[in-house]
């Protein structure tokens, strides 16, 4: 195992899977020439050239529904949406044609397209620049959506991604290109779907996805170093479609449940886990489980207005003591 | 032309070549975070095209939009709060660099997704057209944008409905990394007007008389009933894309030959040799423009922060998660 930055991860998987097939190509802005905004595509376009690794004019919309075209026929496109932000302008393609155009067609056309994106509130970015688009993506019946919390995660999935028939949507985050952590030596490919156990414990279930998989493990340090509370994290990699098995196997060991998120509570992540806890969990839990989400604005550009519009560990902590009273 | 009009080209542009390096210095210092765009290099672009305006237009601009904001009449106090965040800003902190806001000035805002500047700025013309207004709108974007979607189906609608719009195009030739010949199958950007029945023209971006002349005769143009102007100034941006861009994708070279025709010094020069202005009145206008920008720090320093999270979502408070009536 080495350790790496999550962007060397993203690259690596790109490199391994261009490497292996002609067919597999990246485009998006910036990403040839300059390697990407996140470096995540350095040294690509020297490697294979300017026909697989596409600079593209600002249209996400319809380069985003060229690559979706291509697939159709075999090429497994790799495409870069700067930032969620702009994801909005593709969700035409994305949603009308690469998630339904199996099922419409009768299952004659596939589009194994990979879209990657990242999201979420980086430093003061201001309100176009923090979405949360997540959220937007798992509820397209037909699209895939994945989240890596850490530099493996991405580097698996997005080679699991690039060999899957179905069109995936990456969530990634801003913060966390720089991120370091251990990837196999060896080719590795992370599952599409299921969730992970990230920390064991007996107490609480505490679920999170992409960035607040982090606050939940600092959560579950303080919880287990100053009060005693022995915190499970399960880390929700896979939004779409998500783990019932997981978060039921999870509950069943320790009858109660937070879910946090980066984004609003409104029809998310953590809504629909509640649902799920809800339909399948009910009589397994002792407390009523907890949400855990940002506050319903648009993100401001203020750095204390905005610490304060996002959840952290602390918010986590004080959840749990008031679920379990202690 | 007016020698007053002269020295106020040379002040404006002066003022916007001072703040945005003052602006870099607070975000070295890490009082201004997020991405902060500069304007360095495109100064005769702002002040030739919005010194050509009437003070009734209106302006639609994107995140690299400090100075339009200025040259509208946006206090620098008020401009650089926002960068700093604070509620002194003119969009109370909650906005930022690149999102500038003053209605009170017809500023209609910064926005920072590439190509949204296109139908804002032609909802505004289409409500001016709807009032039989004498006034315009001035949108600004760069050449990166044309090629968003919106950029086609917003000049259809506006010439196909003769809306009293100038579309400026501050054509630096890169979209970030992206030189403008790997972007765009057509660089010569006002040539695309003709695909709508619009005029265009170019005209050189680093000559802030040149942008004036040629902005006066496009607004009176789309003031007459004739429609969209899609004006192109080619200009240069010396710094990076924003404060995290190195600009790596071009050689020192290729920027040593744009300054060679930086728009203040050659305004000088040419105000100097036909006696518009004099060195006294340069020294003058220097010190003055120091001042403006030392306050303009000052000010935003000492600016409080905004504290209400939740105010403004909605016009009225309304709390979804416990039912408001
Ligand atoms: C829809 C969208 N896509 C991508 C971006 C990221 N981005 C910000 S500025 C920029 C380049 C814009 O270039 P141009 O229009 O030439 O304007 P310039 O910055 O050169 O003034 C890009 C790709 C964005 N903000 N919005
Ligand atoms: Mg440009």
């Amino acid at each position: 195992m080495a350790e790496m930055m999550f962007w060397e991860a993203v690259r690596r998987a790109h490199d391994e899977e261009m490497e292996r097939d002609p067919l597999v190509i990246c485009m998006g802005e910036d990403i040839g020439v300059v390697g990407g905004t996140y470096k995540a595509t350095t040294g690509l376009y020297d490697k294979y050239g300017p026909e697989r690794v596409i600079d593209t004019p600002i249209c996400e919309n319809s380069y985003t529904g060229l690559g979706i075209g291509a697939s159709f026929l075999g090429v497994r496109p790799i495409i870069e949406i700067m930032s969620v932000n702009f994801s909005w302008l593709a969700l035409d393609q994305i949603a009308n044609t690469a998630a339904k155009v199996r099922y419409m067609s009768g299952g004659q056309l596939t589009a194994p397209c990979v879209v990657r994106s990242p999201g979420g509130t980086a430093h003061q970015l201001g309100a176009q620049h923090s979405g949360r688009m997540e959220k937007v993506f798992m509820g397209i019946a037909g699209l895939r959506v994945v989240t890596p919390s850490n530099p493996r995660q991405a580097y698996g999935l997005i080679k699991s991604a690039v060999r899957c028939d179905d069109p995936v949507f990456i969530n990634e985050h801003e913060i966390m290109y720089n991120m370091k952590g251990e990837v196999p030596d060896e080719e590795y490919f992370h599952p599409l779907e299921g969730s992970e156990v990230a920390r064991e414990g007996r107490d609480v279930s505490l679920f999170g996805y992409n960035v607040s998989v982090h606050w939940c493990l600092q959560a579950a340090e303080i919880l287990a170093r100053e009060h005693g509370i022995e915190a499970e994290v399960v880390d929700l990699y896979a939004l779409s479609p998500l783990d019932r098995a997981g978060i039921r196997r999870s509950v069943a060991r320790t009858h109660h449940a937070l879910i946090a998120e980066e984004a609003e509570p409104a029809v998310g992540v953590g809504a629909e886990v509640m649902a799920i806890l809800d339909e399948e969990c009910f009589y397994e839990l002792d407390a009523p489980p907890v949400r855990v989400s940002a506050a319903t604005v648009p993100i401001p550009y203020n750095h204390t207005l905005e610490k304060a519009a996002i959840p952290n560990a602390g918010d986590i902590v004080a959840a749990v003591r008031k679920m379990l009273g202690r | 032309m007016q020698r007053s009009l002269i020295r106020q080209f040379y002040r404006d542009m002066l003022l916007a070549r001072q703040f945005e390096e003052a602006a870099a210095e607070q975000y070295r210092q890490g009082r201004i975070a997020g991405f902060l765009h500069l304007y360095p290099g495109e100064e005769a672009v702002a002040v030739g095209t919005l010194r050509a305006a009437d003070p009734g237009d209106y302006v639609v601009s994107t995140y690299r939009e400090h100075v339009h904001a200025m040259v509208r009449g946006i206090p620098p106090e008020a401009v650089m709060a926002e960068l700093f965040g604070r509620a002194g800003g003119c969009s109370r902190g909650y906005g930022g660099s690149m999102h500038l806001f003053s209605p009170e000035h017809r500023f209609l805002g910064g926005y920072a997704i590439v190509g949204e500047t296109f139908p804002v700025a032609t909802g505004v013309g289409y409500w001016l057209r709807m009032t039989d207004s004498a006034d315009a709108v001035l949108c600004y974007f760069g050449d990166g944008a044309v090629n968003q979607g919106t950029f086609h189906e917003s000049l259809n609608m506006a010439s196909l409905w003769k809306l009293p719009i100038l579309f400026v195009c501050e054509n630096n030739h890169y979209q970030i990394g992206t030189e403008i010949h790997r972007h765009s199958a057509l660089a010569e950007v006002h040539r695309r007007a003709c695909a709508y029945g619009m005029l265009g023209r170019r005209v050189d971006g680093m000559d802030v008389l040149a942008v004036y002349e040629a902005s006066r005769e496009a607004l009176a143009q789309v003031r007459s009933g004739a429609g969209p102007f899609l004006l192109e100034c080619e200009t240069y941006r010396y710094r990076g894309h924003s404060m995290a861009d190195p600009a790596s994708y071009r050689s020192a070279i290729e920027v040593e030959e744009l300054r060679a025709r930086d728009p203040l010094a050659s305004l000088w020069r040419k105000a100097e040799a036909a006696g518009w202005m004099t060195a006294d009145e340069r020294r003058a206008i220097e010190a003055e423009v120091t001042a403006a920008v030392d306050g303009a720090v000052a000010f935003a320093e000492q600016s409080p922060p905004p504290t209400e999270l939740q105010a403004g979502v909605y016009a009225r408070p309304l709390d979804l998660y416990r039912g408001a009536p």
